[in-house]
């Protein structure tokens, strides 16, 4: 199994007044085929560790190869084609359903792309019927099925998905969870999940990193981490009493490990 | 009263005669001010655009500073144009004042800062999510800009006609480039101050209903436009 991304000390901070740290020397691998998911509290850098992989945002240090090779050697558009991302809210165009599934096509190329929308909206388990809707009038389940198809449609290599269920209700959760692990292991997409849900995490990671302060605290095979996590800041998420800045919950503001005790908490995760 | 109505009464004479002097003045108002918002759009949206998306050191100046131009005392854009273009100015030798190009000059500094302003703030307006999802989408920066100028039409539209309104209407800036030459740089508000001056009411009335009615008539098409892309 190959490394299809690699995280090489990689750093992302803000400059100010007040220098921000979102990230502090993160070494990570997304291996390809795999899902990977990057779990964490409110705050920890997740989302922002993610723009970092399709160049929304660049990392202040260190450096992200994509099979191989540094992302900066890509073209930036040929680089956040073959790495798609979906967001936490669907952010549909007001446009028909059919118009935004081509929306990334028509990017590269202006023209008809029939039978595409029916296509991807089977793909992820819509009526093809839909493709003529406007995209407005779809539930909220509904319009992140078709962002995920929007994002489809442009034959990524690998998929982002920035906290994809947080919006929606656990029936259309749960939907969405098996959406992807199915386009997971029929079409062999490798995916990197950020959740702040650990269960979520547990349920669909094959690999799984735990972020705190913008630290990586734990990585490693899903089961093994919560089976016996090495880590207590792990330990402590995982019972649900991690804070955002990795502290304990109830008062107690020490780090209960050496994982970054002089970690400010990132200020702002997304841009 | 009797005189507002005999005004109102040979201003309408005048007006269905076509009187070929106000004709031409009309023209030449639509002309100016209609080249003057044309500048400013090729100027302003671009500008704009780039205000809002970038970041750089002393954006918030130079958002600051805009903002301020769209407040520019027309007598005040006039009296820089007037310096600058004066035959011992910095542009003296293009020889400029007292013609159509000098009032074209005056109403795109009226007009730029108005649209470079109204489409930073309707960029701005956007979610930033939808940025964010375009560029993720593999669009580029042409695409990207293209599609938000598209997603902000109705403030944009706005903000045209912010600027139409604002040029076609001034009279303190073109009266001091244009000097008011008639037949030269006659345009609608300059000849109703003069008209008024002299006591020629109804032409003065005559005028002022032509200059409503543009104004009416440029918003009115705006805002058809404007809202039918509004309510797809």
């Amino acid at each position: 199994m190959g490394k299809k991304f690699e995280l090489l000390g990689v750093s992302k901070w803000k400059d100010g007044p007040k220098r921000a740290e979102l990230l502090r020397d993160i070494n990570f691998t997304v291996d390809e085929g795999l899902i990977s998911t990057i779990m964490g509290p409110s705050g920890a850098g997740k989302s922002t560790l993610l723009t970092l992989l399709n160049r929304l945002e660049e990392p202040s240090a260190g450096q992200i190869l994509l099979d191989g090779a540094p992302i900066t050697q890509l073209e930036v558009v040929n680089l956040r084609r073959r790495v798609g991302m979906v967001f936490q809210t669907p952010a549909l165009f007001p446009m028909t359903v059919e118009q935004n599934i081509c929306y990334g096509p028509n990017l590269r190329q202006r023209r008809e792309y029939p039978g595409l929308a029916a296509r991807y909206l089977e793909m992820v388990g819509l009526d093809p019927e839909l493709a003529g809707r406007d995209a407005g009038n779809l539930s909220v389940g509904q319009q992140q099925r078709v962002s995920i198809a929007r994002t489809l449609a442009n034959e990524p290599e690998v998929l982002l998905l920035d906290e994809p269920t947080s919006a929606l209700d656990p029936t259309a959760t749960s939907q969405i969870e098996e959406l992807i692990r199915a386009l997971n292991q029929k079409i062999g997409l490798t995916i990197v999940w950020v959740t702040h849900d650990m269960q979520q995490a547990a349920r669909v990671g094959d690999r799984t990193m735990l972020l705190a302060s913008g630290e990586k605290v734990e990585e490693g095979e899903t089961k093994a981490i919560f089976a016996s996590p090495q880590n207590e800041v792990t330990r402590l998420f995982i019972a649900g009493r991690l804070n955002g800045n990795g502290s304990k919950l109830n008062g107690d503001k020490g780090r209960s490990d050496g994982a970054g005790s002089e970690s400010t908490g990132p200020e702002e995760e997304h841009k | 009263m009797d005189l507002i109505l005999q005004g109102a009464k040979h201003a309408l004479e005048l007006l269905i005669q076509g009187d070929p002097e106000i004709f031409q003045v009309v023209l030449l108002s639509l002309r100016v001010s209609g080249t003057a918002v044309l500048i400013s759009l090729l100027l302003g949206i671009p500008l704009g655009t780039i205000l809002a998306l970038s970041e750089f050191p002393g954006r918030r100046l130079v958002l600051s500073l805009v903002n301020t131009g769209m407040g520019f005392p027309p007598v005040v854009v006039g009296l820089f144009v007037s310096m600058l273009l004066w035959r011992s100015g910095p542009l003296g030798g293009l020889d400029l004042l007292y013609t159509p190009a000098a009032m074209v000059i005056a109403q795109v500094a009226l007009a730029a800062p108005i649209i470079i302003g109204l489409t930073a703030a309707a960029i701005q307006q956007l979610n930033p999510k939808l940025r964010l999802q375009i560029l993720s989408l593999g669009a580029n920066r042409r695409q990207l800009m293209w599609i938000l100028l598209r997603e902000a039409r109705l403030p944009l539209l706005a903000a045209v006609m912010a600027g139409f309104g604002g040029v076609i209407s001034e009279v303190g800036a073109v009266m001091m480039v244009g000097g008011n030459v008639k037949g030269q740089t006659r345009v609608l508000t300059t000849a109703t101050v003069l008209e008024t001056r002299m006591g020629h009411f109804d032409v003065a009335i005559a005028l002022s209903l032509v200059l409503l009615g543009i104004t009416f008539l440029v918003n009115l098409a705006l805002t058809i436009f404007q809202q039918r892309g509004g309510t797809r």
